[in-house]
């Protein structure tokens, strides 16, 4: 374990061919933290937590996890250093069971023992999972599946955890549920990113928060001084108050 | 010989074609799975497996010993040597023809691979023509070639009898089976297998769960390639004519397999290769062989139409 921050995003820019998804975009995340990054539609927040992950390539910048440079690693080798994704839609295997989505979260790993614990981890956070165990992952409702995936993510007992947008397409009761753990996961130790819409909510639970606005970090404060901000307020919080 | 006897022999010979369509048509099904390319290489990859089969039938000489009395030694190393190799090269193929293109639009990797079976093509008509004894001493390239009887021709059923059913077509069954028993133990329950699925569901989140997708790909290339070699062998030995240009033919068969029974689905393979191997025998006998492709496209039609996913086609609608 080293100093510093757990990861630290240095002005990283992407696109999609034409199209610039990102310009230079700083963020960082200490160890223990929650912190969240919130931005209107298209704004850029899935596009850097895809770069942070590997899966897309970042242009220019740098990322550096746990101490090390990764910014040009493969996706399996940011995963075995402690790297793990909730992603948008929540991607699950639809054709496999859920105990199948589960192992799947842990393919990195040797650890039998230490497997099957976590496993019984994921049953006792999410007990529904454990009831639909031999369930296809695409039968699964909405809520089910965004509890299938953090299950997923959490199985390969990730240093930090990247959420995108864990409350979409999942109804207000298992919404605060799903946060509700996000809380206690983070109680237990685990530093979270969250990319979230709900800025109401997302900033109400993290302790930092950067806002995205066009590829580009416009605000960066602790979250409870961005939930009384009004430019926050105006843009992203609405009539919630 | 009376209808049902004419009607059981078909069957036999249906059956047994069937198999081998369905092991092609797994290479087709598995790599379309996976990475959403149809591997129009894939039948010519079949075709090298039967000229390189041929090759070393002439080196060990097998061509030159009487028909045995049930199985050739050779077929050992034939089933080992000839799998390799096309492992090997359809791994190759794309390592160099398909993996730089995989972020390209999707028409780009499928002109990549009409290319690569022009080129597998012509290698076959370069090879045919190559001074072998078996290849009849070099001449003429394009015709089509004998393959010698490595396994024994006697009729298992008795002198008398008017169906006939030998060592052949038990053997097609005998590697057959295992290979495809073998193939959804490996895809059902090893770590490899559940990879592989996982990267055909969603590659993204694949990636997320720290598979090596391009490893992946390119042990879905070398396991299909294999069992085209497992084809190429048993096809040769059984239909004792090989010839440049059936990678098209077979590999048509194969594909029209694939779709049938589901692309992308393992079991689909061998039903939809054993419905193509049984229509083309009955068409044979019953119908005309110049109007056999057009019975076997005309099913594949009817069935798309009601079932435009395949005989066994996906079930289970993705939620997104
Ligand atoms: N695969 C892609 N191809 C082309 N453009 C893309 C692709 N993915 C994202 N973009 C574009 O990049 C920009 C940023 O998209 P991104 O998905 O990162 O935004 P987001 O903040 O996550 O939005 P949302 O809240 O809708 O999820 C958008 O303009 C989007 O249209
Ligand atoms: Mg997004």
């Amino acid at each position: 374990m080293s100093e510093g921050p757990l990861l630290s995003v240095q002005g990283i820019f992407a696109g999609y061919g034409p199209i610039e998804a990102l310009k230079g975009v700083t963020l960082n995340v200490q160890r223990g933290e929650i912190v969240t990054l919130i931005g209107a539609n298209g704004a850029g927040k899935s596009s850097t937590l895809m770069c942070i992950c590997g899966v897309h390539r970042a242009r220019k910048g740098s990322i550096h996890f746990d101490g090390e440079e990764v910014t040009d690693e493969k996706p399996h080798s940011l995963v075995a250093k402690g790297l793990a994704q909730v992603p948008e839609g929540r991607k699950i295997f639809a054709r496999m069971t859920v105990l199948e989505n589960l192992e799947l979260g842990a393919y990195l790993r040797k650890d039998v023992a230490g497997i099957k614990s976590d496993l019984d981890m994921v049953y006792t956070l999410f007990p529904i999972l454990g009831e639909r165990r031999k369930q296809l992952g695409g039968t699964l409702s909405g809520g089910e599946q965004q509890m299938l995936a953090i299950g997923r993510a959490l199985m390969s007992k990730p240093k930090l955890l990247l959420m995108d947008e864990p409350s979409m397409g999942v109804a207000p009761i298992l919404t605060a549920k799903i946060f509700d753990t996000i809380r206690e996961l983070n109680k237990q130790g685990m530093t979270i990113l969250l990319v979230e819409q709900n800025a109401h909510l997302a900033l109400k639970l993290a302790h930092r928060g950067y806002v995205l606005e066009t590829g580009e970090i416009v605000l960066e404060d602790k979250a409870s001084s961005l939930l009384t901000d009004p430019r926050v307020k105006e843009a992203y919080l609405g009539d919630e108050d | 010989m009376s209808n049902t006897e004419v009607l059981l022999q078909q069957l036999i010979i249906g059956l047994s074609n069937g198999m081998i369509i369905a092991l092609i048509a797994l290479g087709y099904t598995m790599v379309y799975g996976i990475v959403e390319l149809i591997n129009f290489a894939h039948g010519d990859l079949f075709m090298l497996g039967a000229f390189l089969a041929l090759t070393v039938v002439g080196a060990l000489g097998l061509d030159a010993i009487p028909e045995p009395a049930l199985l050739s030694w050779g077929f050992i190393p034939l089933l080992i040597i000839v799998p390799l190799f096309c492992a090997t090269l359809n791994w190759s193929i794309d390592r160099l023809a398909y993996r730089p293109l995989r972020d390209a639009p999707r028409l780009a990797p499928l002109v990549s691979a009409i290319g690569v079976s022009f080129v597998l093509i012509n290698i076959g008509l370069f090879w045919g023509g190559l001074r072998m004894d078996v290849f009849n001493g070099g001449v003429a390239a394009a015709s089509p070639k004998d393959f010698p009887w490595i396994v024994s021709s006697a009729n298992l059923l008795g002198p008398d009898s008017n169906i006939i059913l030998t060592w052949n077509e038990l053997l097609v069954f005998a590697i057959t089976v295992p290979l495809m028993i073998g193939l959804s133990v490996l895809v059902k329950f090893t770590r490899l297998g559940k990879a592989m699925r996982a990267v055909a569901q969603n590659p993204t989140a694949a990636r997320l769960m720290g598979i090596d997708v391009d490893r992946v790909i390119g042990a879905t290339f070398l396991i299909g390639g294999a069992l085209a070699g497992a084809a190429a062998v048993v096809y040769s030995s059984y239909n004792h004519t090989i010839y440049f240009q059936m990678g098209f033919r077979v590999g048509m068969d194969a594909f029209t397999a694939a779709v049938l029974g589901g692309i992308g689905n393992l079991p689909g393979a061998l039903v939809g290769g054993l419905v193509i191997g049984v229509i083309r025998a009955m068409s044979d006998q019953y119908i005309a062989t110049e109007w056999t492709n057009v019975v076997v496209f005309a099913i594949l039609i009817v069935v798309l139409t009601f079932r435009p996913s395949g005989i066994l086609g996906a079930t289970v609608r993705e939620k997104v």
